[in-house]
């Protein structure tokens, strides 16, 4: 899946990804609520990003933005030095609810990138693959009403993977799956980012997940979210949940989002 | 899977269920035909000698054979459906037998309004070839005018709710007419068509445009706008979001459109044969009243029960077939 990519175009499987000074807002009511302030971030190729921040600061926004579904109102974000000016199946996002559409089967829903850009008759054996890489190729004929919430989610996972971005975008992906469903996907997730390659930018609110994922983290504030912190995590995969480091880091974190004393 | 299939049906009043045994309510269902057979071939006549009685009587007696044999041959393949049944044909029964007395034997009910249920049997082996025809008449009408209403109004629908020009021109319009009954049409549509059957498809057609422009146009903004972006991120074009996502995501709603226009167009069907149709149900239904041949009348008015509850399980079937994705569907 990965070597389709490159033999297309010479680059490497991951996006880069430079914001520029993006400010965006929605207006109520006649009035301009400011979301996001001056938000600088640049992205290397093949990193794992994660965005941190308190419930409804605007990171969510910040991805739509980067998928292209919404123009922002100041600043520019470019992907591979280009200007972002709408979707792009190189830019795939993979939500809170996994989505899936009821009247498809799994395999259907997984088809849908492929279909859309009319390219499913010669690579169906792609879909058969990602179905595979998460462990659904038994489920290709369900319909979503019969899975749980852990295998829809990996169902959403295959139908963003099928597509081989250079950039995947998980807004929370995992916020709704039980703990233990979520530490097995965290371990699936970052085996998948190592295999693929793409650059991966993350919105969570659990600050291990962060940790336990990302070659990088980001920490907002409240609304209208400005960056206030960024935070390397030099740490080799896979890694220990419990490794004193990570620990140090969380506790700063915690500290960032004025909770250092709750811990 | 997480989604467990329930077949346990139900428990406890499951009637004459005991594999292998003799089904109880069966043998008494045709112990009353039975009886309604006796009746009606033992007991005289009131006044008139009304054609058919004998017959009706055999074919009573026939129809309680059947209902004992299957009473003492649970085992039998195919059976399981009559016996579910089995308190119908009990109730039937007995219902068959005071028709016949209130009617034919003791002349209760006031003539010729009530007819007896021979004479039912009379009109429909006397007037058959006359009956087929109108049955025909009437499905050529109702189903050109449906479909024609249908197809429309599912385009004008998605139109109405995808672009904002359509809605533009269509919204007003459809705010003027759509609360108007179909029929309050007719005395126009007679005159501007150019034979009574194109008026009657016209407004058959109207009668279904209506709801079914309604509850597709809803179906189709009441879509989870996540679905559109997904199908976006995924690198789909305008021509996919509505084929692909509007249109299958806002199947359910169209369906209560397609349900509630047929059921309106019924109602037109009727009225435009009575009113200006010269064949059909209703033309026969007008007919029938017109010479006072109420036996006539009860037998077309059951045939055409027959045809729109016969439609509605059809529609009901390819909505099933359709929409097997969905969970807990009503069952008709």
């Amino acid at each position: 899946m990965v070597s389709a990519a490159l033999a297309q175009a010479a680059l490497p499987p991951g996006m880069a990804l430079s914001v520029e000074r993006v400010s965006h807002g929605f207006v109520l009511q006649d009035e301009l609520l400011p979301v996001l302030q001056d938000i600088a971030l640049d992205i290397e190729p093949g990193e794992f990003v994660a965005l941190l921040g308190p419930s409804g600061c605007g990171k969510s926004t910040l991805l739509r933005l980067i998928a292209g579904l919404e123009p922002p109102r100041g600043g520019r974000i470019l992907a591979d030095g280009a200007p972002i000016t709408g979707p792009d199946p190189s830019r795939v996002v993979v939500f809170q609810d996994p989505t899936l559409y009821p009247w498809r089967t799994v395999w259907d829903n997984v088809a849908l990138g492929l279909e859309a850009r009319g390219i499913l008759k010669s690579q169906r054996h792609r879909v058969d693959q990602a179905l595979e890489l998460v462990g659904l190729a038994r489920f290709a004929s369900a319909l979503p009403h019969q899975l749980s919430g852990g295998m829809a989610q990996r169902a959403a996972l295959a139908r963003a993977l099928v597509n081989d971005p250079r950039l995947l975008i998980l807004d929370e992906p995992l916020g709704k799956l039980d703990s233990l469903t979520r530490l097995t996907m965290q371990g699936e997730l970052v085996s998948l980012w190592q295999r693929a390659g793409f650059t991966a930018l993350m919105v969570t609110h659990d600050i291990e997940e962060a940790l336990f994922l990302a070659t990088r983290v980001i920490v907002f504030s409240d609304r209208p979210a400005r960056i206030v912190e960024e935070l390397r995590v030099d740490r080799p995969y896979p890694r220990h949940r419990d490794d004193p480091e990570l620990v140090r880091l969380r506790q700063r974190i915690l500290e960032r989002l004025g909770l250092g004393g709750s811990w | 899977m997480a989604h467990a299939t329930s077949s346990a049906g139900l428990p406890a009043l499951e009637l004459g269920q005991a594999p292998g045994r003799i089904d109880p309510v069966l043998l008494l269902a045709g112990l009353a035909w039975a009886g309604a057979a006796a009746v009606t071939l033992l007991w005289p006549n009131a006044t008139d000698d009304w054609a058919f009685t004998e017959e009706l009587a055999y074919l009573a007696a026939a129809a309680a054979a059947v209902l004992a044999l299957a009473g003492l041959l649970p085992r039998a393949p195919g059976l399981a459906r009559l016996r579910r049944a089995g308190p119908w044909f009990l109730v039937l029964g007995i219902g068959l037998a005071v028709w016949e007395i209130a009617t034919a034997k003791l002349d209760l009910l006031p003539r010729p309004f009530f007819a007896p249920p021979q004479e039912l049997l009379t009109v429909y082996i006397d007037d058959w070839p006359r009956l087929v025809e109108c049955v025909l008449a009437s499905l050529g009408l109702l189903v050109t005018g449906y479909l024609l209403g249908a197809i429309t109004g599912f385009v004008t629908g998605i139109g109405l709710g995808w672009s904002r020009l359509v809605g533009y021109w269509v919204h007003p319009v459809l705010r003027l007419i759509g609360p108007l009954p179909p029929v309050a049409w007719l005395p126009v549509a007679f005159f501007t068509f150019p034979s009574s059957w194109a008026a009657s498809v016209f407004l058959i057609a109207l009668a279904t445009f209506v709801p079914v422009t309604i509850l597709t146009w809803s179906g189709v903004a009441s879509v989870n706008s996540a679905y559109y972006d997904i199908a976006r991120t995924l690198g789909a074009k305008n021509r996919f979001l509505v084929l692909k996502v509007a249109v299958p995501a806002a199947m359910p709603h169209v369906y209560v459109g397609l349900f509630m226009g047929m059921a309106a167009s019924f109602a037109v069907l009727v009225v435009a044969e009575m009113m200006g149709v010269k064949a059909g149900l209703g033309w026969y239904l007008q007919w029938a009243l017109g010479w006072a041949a109420y036996g006539n009348m009860y037998a077309a008015l059951l045939i055409t029960a027959l045809m729109c509850s016969s439609l509605v399980t059809l529609l009901f079937k390819v909505r099933d077939r359709h929409l097997a994705w969905q969970k807990g569907m009503l069952k008709w």
